[in-house]
């Protein structure tokens, strides 16, 4: 329906806006140098939203993961099939029911939807400003995986959270290349429609299990 | 069928019948409960969420610096949208009126027989009734927000543009299930009554041919559409079924990928006082190869329905800053008190009387513009400074007289002019400048004060009537100028 495009594009110009230059109002959103602030209050966010915050060594990932598995019941978990930690999660989920994510979804969208129990996943970054996770899902952890399962455990590396939401997109420059879709997530899944009473769980993840790496 | 309130239909509602709406809402003492707990409640988080003033203040001059700057550049920057979304992988369509909106999306469905449309948050679907257009066509369109879903259930319509069942308690929403719902438990455990929509969506995400959403932000620079939500419906919505449509007024363009994270604060902020919601979405294309999920199809509908019209006056513009936030009605004394049905328009409140005149016509909302108490609370509140107070005073004018100044007309412009008033200003602004015809006036006035009704239609609904005083003016500064002389 071009001529409606062309239409509405006349009707604008016709208006003869004046293009406004960038506006030189100055705001700083919430920052700190101090990388022990910047942690604390990155987990206060979290915890919060009611997620469930753990940090760990590199070295206690695994048995970590697996308690967290044992701990929640969790029986049947789907993994990615890459990233840094791979191995660790596949270390810890041994003993464990387990999924590969590594179909087309169609091949088994209601195994995915009814008999999976939690999707272990990988964060890009955190923001400290908001107690946000940031994910890129892709090929190896598709963006399902931390959607579906009614459990979500992420992995986060402590060095890198930043301070907020517009330094982290400046410092890796996003607007160069922005991947299908990028997620900020904070807290479980969560509604207040019904008389302003807050419940988790609405239709994503119940649970929201955040693993901190301290990696500095 | 359902009602509003008190008797009034939930389809007949309309703006053009504000009157009695408001007057059935004001009779309903549950309702006004139920609206005032709801708006305390968020008045009280939104402060909170702006605990400091000069933040406030700069947060909401940079977001409406941003919404001015990409007005400004608005056919431009829909342009580059369109662009890069096309080099994406998305595929763009543009409505003028809501008929082609709902005609682009019944042909999309069309082309994948799709029978089954599961929905997001949208109120520009609400806008373009597209629920009741697609099952004329034989097409399922389900609410997935809870809020939406609720009040889809009881055939009923949204009254607050971020919580839709706001006017429900927990114990109509579980006389709403219990009615529609089979195997329904009644309750007033909200958990359970979450987990009633929860389990029951889940196998529509599941089973859906299309997802459809509205969009936050479109982002120009990279062709992004951003979606804001708690519930994670949205991210259902946007890649579980293989097409995801996203619809989307023509202003919500922002230039910049950067100009995201502060508007999302202020909005977060002022609609709810949460400092982030649980889901910050951004779509930039539909699955890329090798990709194991999401929709293989993304579709952006652009509408214009009005907004072109309310761009054309550099006032008129500023209605189009709108973040969407709620955030004026949940401040607004009038909204507070008869709840968003009574408005009968999609978006009710503050921000529906500026922008509904120019979806529906003056003609049909000339009674809107003038339910404000002009407090000024709404302008106050709003994160992108929109002076709601003074555009409803222009709209009020608009509403009474011919454009002036060589203003573009606005659609019913003049409707609400009465030949009366109009004749009766005419008449005095003659007589007041003809001394001798005013004098007679004001002089037959005085004589036949005892003739004046005590009764003149709505004016004496709550004051008493006027009395032409004893003596004119002119008699009274004669008789004392005379006092002082003698
Ligand atoms: S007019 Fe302002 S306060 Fe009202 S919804 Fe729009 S952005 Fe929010």
């Amino acid at each position: 329906m071009s001529s409606a495009r062309n239409a509405i594009l006349s009707r604008l110009r016709d208006a003869k806006p004046e293009a406004k230059a960038m506006e030189t109002i100055i705001y700083q959103p919430w920052v700190s140098e101090d990388e022990k602030v910047i942690t604390e209050r990155f987990i206060a966010g979290l915890s919060a939203s009611h997620a469930e915050v753990i940090s760990t060594s590199h070295k206690a990932l695994s048995k970590l993961i697996e308690e967290v598995a044992v701990g929640k019941q969790l029986e049947h978990i789907a993994l990615g099939t890459s990233g840094e930690f791979h191995e660790h999660i596949i270390q810890a989920t041994k003993s464990l029911k387990t999924v590969f994510f590594d179909n087309d979804i169609k091949d088994w969208k209601s195994s995915l939807f009814n008999n999976v129990d939690a999707g272990i996943t990988h964060c890009r970054a955190g923001i400290a400003d908001t107690g946000t996770l940031v994910l890129w899902p892709d090929v190896s952890e598709p963006r399902t995986l931390s959607l579906v399962p009614p459990c979500h455990i992420a992995l986060i590396k402590r060095s890198t959270i930043v301070s907020n939401f517009a330094e982290l997109m400046e410092m890796q420059a996003w607007q160069n290349n922005m991947p299908t879709n990028i997620v900020l997530v904070s807290g479980p899944s969560k509604t207040a429609d019904i008389q302003q009473t807050l419940a988790y769980g609405a239709h994503g993840p119940s649970q929201l299990v955040v693993i901190l790496i301290e990696d500095m | 069928m359902s009602q509003a309130n008190n008797g009034v239909q939930i389809e007949d509602l309309a703006p053009e019948h504000f009157h009695d709406q408001a007057k059935a809402a004001l009779a309903d003492p549950q309702l006004r409960q139920n609206f005032r707990g709801a708006m305390d409640y968020l008045t009280d988080k939104r402060k909170i969420a702006f605990s400091d003033p000069t933040e406030e203040k700069r947060i909401r001059d940079l977001s409406a610096a941003i919404r001015q700057r990409s007005l400004s550049k608005l056919p431009d920057l829909l342009e580059q949208l369109e662009t890069n979304c096309t080099n994406n992988g998305i595929q763009v369509h543009w409505a003028e009126t809501t008929e082609q909106a709902n005609s682009i999306i019944a042909g999309i469905a069309g082309q994948h027989n799709a029978k089954n449309i599961i929905k997001g948050k949208s109120m520009v679907s609400e806008e373009i009734e597209l629920n009741h257009e697609m099952e004329k066509l034989g097409i399922e369109c389900l609410e997935s927000d809870m809020g939406e879903y609720i009040v889809q259930l009881d055939g009923d319509k949204p009254s607050h543009i971020i919580m839709p069942a706001i006017h429900k308690n927990k114990q109509e929403v579980s006389d709403t299930f219990e009615k529609h719902l089979d195997d329904f438990t009644p309750t007033v455990d909200v958990d359970e009554l979450i987990k009633t929509g929860r389990t029951r969506l889940r196998k529509k995400f599941h089973d859906a041919d299309i997802g459809l959403s509205g969009v936050n932000f479109a982002v120009a620079e990279t062709g992004t559409l951003c979606l804001v939500e708690n519930e994670g419906n949205g991210r259902m919505c946007t890649t579980v079924p293989n097409v995801h449509i996203a619809i989307t007024g023509i202003e919500k363009v922002v230039e910049f990928l950067s100009d995201v994270p502060p508007l999302y604060s202020a909005l977060t902020r002022s609609a709810t006082g949460q400092a982030i919601t649980t889901y910050f979405n951004m779509i930039s294309s539909p699955r890329r190869a090798g990709e194991l999920d999401g929709p293989e199809e993304v579709h952006l509908v652009l509408l214009d329905n009005g907004r072109t019209q309310a761009f054309a006056d550099e006032e008129m513009r500023q209605t189009l800053q709108c973040i969407r936030c709620g955030a004026c009605m949940n401040h607004c004394p009038v909204y507070t008190r008869i709840g968003g049905h009574a408005y009968g328009t999609t978006y009710p409140g503050p921000i529906g009387q500026i922008i509904s005149p120019h979806m529906m016509g003056l003609d049909n909302t000339k009674d809107l513009v003038t339910a404000s108490s002009l407090c000024g609370a709404c302008g106050e509140v709003c994160p992108v400074n929109i002076p709601i107070p003074e555009m409803l005073q222009r709209l009020r004018q608009e509403a009474k007289n011919s454009p002036k100044n060589n203003r573009p007309a606005i659609k019913g412009q003049a409707a609400a002019a009465s030949r009366i008033e109009l004749l009766a200003m005419k008449g005095f602004a003659f007589a007041a400048s003809h001394p001798s015809l005013y004098h007679l006036g004001s002089w037959s006035a005085t004589k036949m004060r005892s003739l004046m009704p005590s009764k003149i239609g709505p004016w004496t609904q709550c004051r008493t009537a006027p009395k032409p005083a004893g003596k004119t003016l002119h008699q009274l500064i004669k008789a004392r100028k005379q006092g002082q002389k003698s």
